[in-house]
């Protein structure tokens, strides 16, 4: 992933190279059920960062091998679409892309009822389209969306961010320039219900101090962001205040 | 000493609710359907819509795959034959078998008889589900009226969780659909549809039900429907 | 679910219906986007219906082949991504896959859409290689006519990036105000064949049961730029040059998009 020459200074005036606080997040639109074909899909745009989602399942795990007799095999990946960097990606995983799909199962999967679906398998692919720093957070953000689009049985959607360091200032939502030349990264994944958390990464050099702000901005700014999932969902449904009762006949004749 | 406990509600009847959402706090409520509790609070684990009855907080799904149950009626796929029945494909996560002594109330005798003659592969048939393991082997039955193998027709799949919806309270939907067409449509809990008729009304009643499925929540519907139905 | 369709759908064709209410010679509804990746070169997001692909142009330089020592390169590549349909698997290219990159390259570069020559910086030893990556979304069918209508329109609003020619430098985040050279627009169209009756813009449905294909690219001259036939089943001469004949009218109404 190329990048041109590093700026001189990531914070000019006490503010950041595109005008936001230091504890602000990118602008975020959510949007569900984008993908007609997917069981559950999502497209998230956080800043430039545009991540589509889809889920397909709870469905037959094939590979047989791969099926568990007690849950769900979640099988997430991770990919970055060939002209979604400056330099263009070769298609097909990278080292760097399998990583990040194991460490999005491990965030997913304690949110996850998976010992409901015995032997099955539950596929989350996630593709960014458009890369601008976030997209491990931010595609956690979308998967829980598609996964909860999807009618799979969730104890709570993840919610996902990540903030640093940069020009020895600590900022959230941290954009390409701020990730690529930043003294420090920590992504973060938290059950907003429960405030436990799914996923932790750190790159950088950090005091204790630091880590424990960091933690704090990213998890007040993970609950932000989990009522944007919440309304996104909703607003799929656009309900309206006369509903039809949804329970029609459910052991109904049939012919 | 009195004790006080925390009785809250944080829904109503009809309310959209997603997975974590809290429902009520409170020993005195009941979790139903995709209900959960966890401690003292109750919460949702799909999306859904919260019905209330009283003190039963059932949360019914408005998406999901089809997970078998057993009298459900179904339509399923043959995808292969073996000496002991065939093997077959209901929308499913989950495949299902529908064993020799099960297809028919004759006697089969294999010496005499093909399998496929009864189902061949890719046939679809309608069925019951007479049985299902703790992890999910489904076992069918075709043996009496009306489950039967389908003759070539239109067929669709809609998500299972609006099949009641599109039955109808007393199946006047389905009604609906039948009279005005003059197909012959067969539901199957699964989320088939087996639709038979002149093809263009085939492609009616399958448009109809489309429409069904996608604004199964909203109100006037079945005015909707009966102007299309009506319309050509 | 083919097999036990196939009658009905043949039915319905017959009479000159679809299942959507179209026409036998009919297209979806046509939607694109220019431009929604802001990191690639060119960018257009088709939807032919409820099919959606997206396109991007990313380029780069290097050495020109041996056999057009002062000629750009193009270089298509699509995936079947298993995002945009269940029975798509991830992993190498699939034959399908293949063959959609390919025809959508063979449409592209026999017409003279772009004109190579202009893409040369230093004959025998520096030419502007163009990318263009085919991305389904959503394959409810007829993936060929999408990509192809997405890989011009991509190409048609791209901009060369910025070149520092003294250091051999390409700033890829950097876009110069240069335009690709583009200097025709073929439009790929793809028909159905079911039991004798033809017809266009294919759903999945439909093309599950179609029992062949024919795609036709034309220009605005009329010209054919390239013909690919798919499928087990088989046509009529008399069949060919109908569907030439409507591929430059369809053709006519879908270039009609690009402005």
């Amino acid at each position: 992933m190329g990048h041109a020459g590093a700026p001189e200074k990531l914070i000019v005036n006490n503010k950041r190279l595109d005008g936001r606080k230091f504890d602000e997040l990118r602008p975020i639109k959510i949007t569900a059920g984008i993908i007609p074909n997917a069981d559950g899909s999502a497209l998230i745009e956080q800043g430039e960062t545009k991540i589509m989602c889809a889920v397909y399942g709870p469905r037959e795990c094939l590979p047989k091998h791969f099926a568990q007799a007690d849950k769900a095999y979640l099988h997430c990946i991770y990919n970055m679409i060939s002209f979604s960097t400056p330099e263009r990606a070769r298609p097909g995983p990278s080292r760097r892309s399998v990583e990040i799909s194991k460490i999005i199962a491990d965030a997913l999967a304690p949110a996850i009822f998976l010992e409901r679906y015995p032997r099955t398998k539950i596929d989350v692919y996630m593709d960014v389209t458009n890369a601008n720093a976030g997209t491990r957070c931010a595609a956690i953000v979308a998967a829980s969306v598609a996964l909860a689009d999807a009618g799979i049985d969730m104890r709570d959607l993840v919610s996902a961010v990540a903030s640093g360091k940069a020009d020895g200032h600590l900022v959230l939502d941290m954009f390409q320039p701020e990730d690529n030349f930043g003294e420090a990264d920590m992504p973060l994944a938290m059950m907003p219900r429960t405030g436990e958390i799914t996923l932790l990464q750190m790159d950088g050099e950090l005091t204790k101090d630091e880590i424990q702000k960091l933690t704090e901005m990213n998890i007040k700014a993970c609950r932000e962001i989990y009522e944007m999932q919440k309304s996104a969902l909703r607003e799929k449904y656009e309900t309206e205040k006369n509903i039809e009762s949804m329970e029609g006949e459910q052991n109904g004749r049939t012919d | 000493m009195v004790e006080t406990t925390t009785e809250k509600l944080y829904i109503k009847d009809r309310d959209i609710v997603v997975p974590g959402e809290i429902l009520a706090e409170g020993m005195e409520y009941l979790p139903a359907g995709k209900a959960f509790r966890d401690g003292e609070k109750i919460f949702a684990c799909t999306m859904g819509m919260a019905s209330v009855k009283g003190r039963v907080l059932k949360v019914i799904p408005l998406a999901g795959r089809y997970m078998p149950k057993r009298g459900d009626v179904v339509i399923g796929k043959v995808t292969n034959i073996s000496h002991s029945g065939w093997a077959v494909e209901i929308n499913s996560p989950y495949n299902a078998d529908l064993n020799i002594g099960e297809a028919t109330r004759d006697y089969i005798d294999l010496a005499k008889t093909e399998m496929s003659r009864y189902y061949d592969i890719n046939d679809y048939m309608l069925a019951e589900v007479i049985a299902l393991t703790e992890s999910k082997f489904v076992k069918l039955t075709t043996k009496y009226r009306p489950y039967r193998r389908l003759s070539p027709g239109n067929i669709i799949v809609v998500s299972p969780t609006k099949i009641p919806r599109i039955i109808g309270k007393a199946g006047s939907m389905i009604k609906l659909l039948k009279d005005n067409s003059g197909c012959d449509v067969v539901v199957g809990q699964n989320g088939l549809i087996w639709i038979k008729g002149l093809p263009e009304k085939e492609a009616l009643v399958a448009k109809a039900i489309k429409l069904i499925e996608k604004e199964s929540h909203k109100s006037g519907l079945t005015d909707k429907i009966k102007a299309l139905m009506e319309a050509k | 679910m083919v097999e036990l369709i196939k009658p009905y759908m043949s039915a319905l064709l017959q009479k000159g219906l679809r299942e959507d209410g179209r026409g036998l010679l009919d297209y979806r509804n046509v939607d694109i986007e220019i431009n929604p990746i802001a990191r690639a070169c060119g960018s257009a997001r088709v939807k032919l219906g409820e099919t959606e692909v997206l396109v991007g142009v990313k380029m780069d330089t290097d050495t020109p082949f041996p056999d057009s020592p002062d000629e750009g390169i193009l270089i298509v590549n699509a995936e079947l991504a298993p995002l945009s349909n269940p029975d798509f698997e991830s992993g190498p290219p699939s034959p399908a896959a293949i063959e959609l990159a390919r025809v959508v390259d063979r449409g592209i570069r026999e017409s003279g859409a772009v004109d190579f020559s202009k893409l040369c910086i230093k004959e025998k030893e520096k030419v502007w290689v163009v990318f263009i990556d085919v991305y389904p979304v959503n394959d409810n069918g007829n993936l060929l006519d999408a990509a192809a209508l997405g890989a011009i329109a991509a190409l048609k609003h791209a901009l060369i990036p910025k070149y520092d020619e003294k250091e051999d430098k390409v700033f890829y985040e950097e876009l110069s105000k240069e335009k690709l050279p583009v200097k025709q627009l073929p439009i790929l169209t793809t028909f159905g064949k079911l039991n004798g009756t033809i017809f266009v813009d294919t759903t999945k449905r439909e093309e599950n049961v179609a029992d062949s294909r024919l795609s036709i690219a034309t220009l605005e001259n009329e010209t054919v730029s390239a013909m690919q036939k798919g499928g087990t089943g088989t046509f009529t001469e008399a069949e060919v040059l109908q569907m030439y004949d409507y591929s430059v009218e369809l053709g006519k109404k879908l270039r009609k998009h690009l402005k």
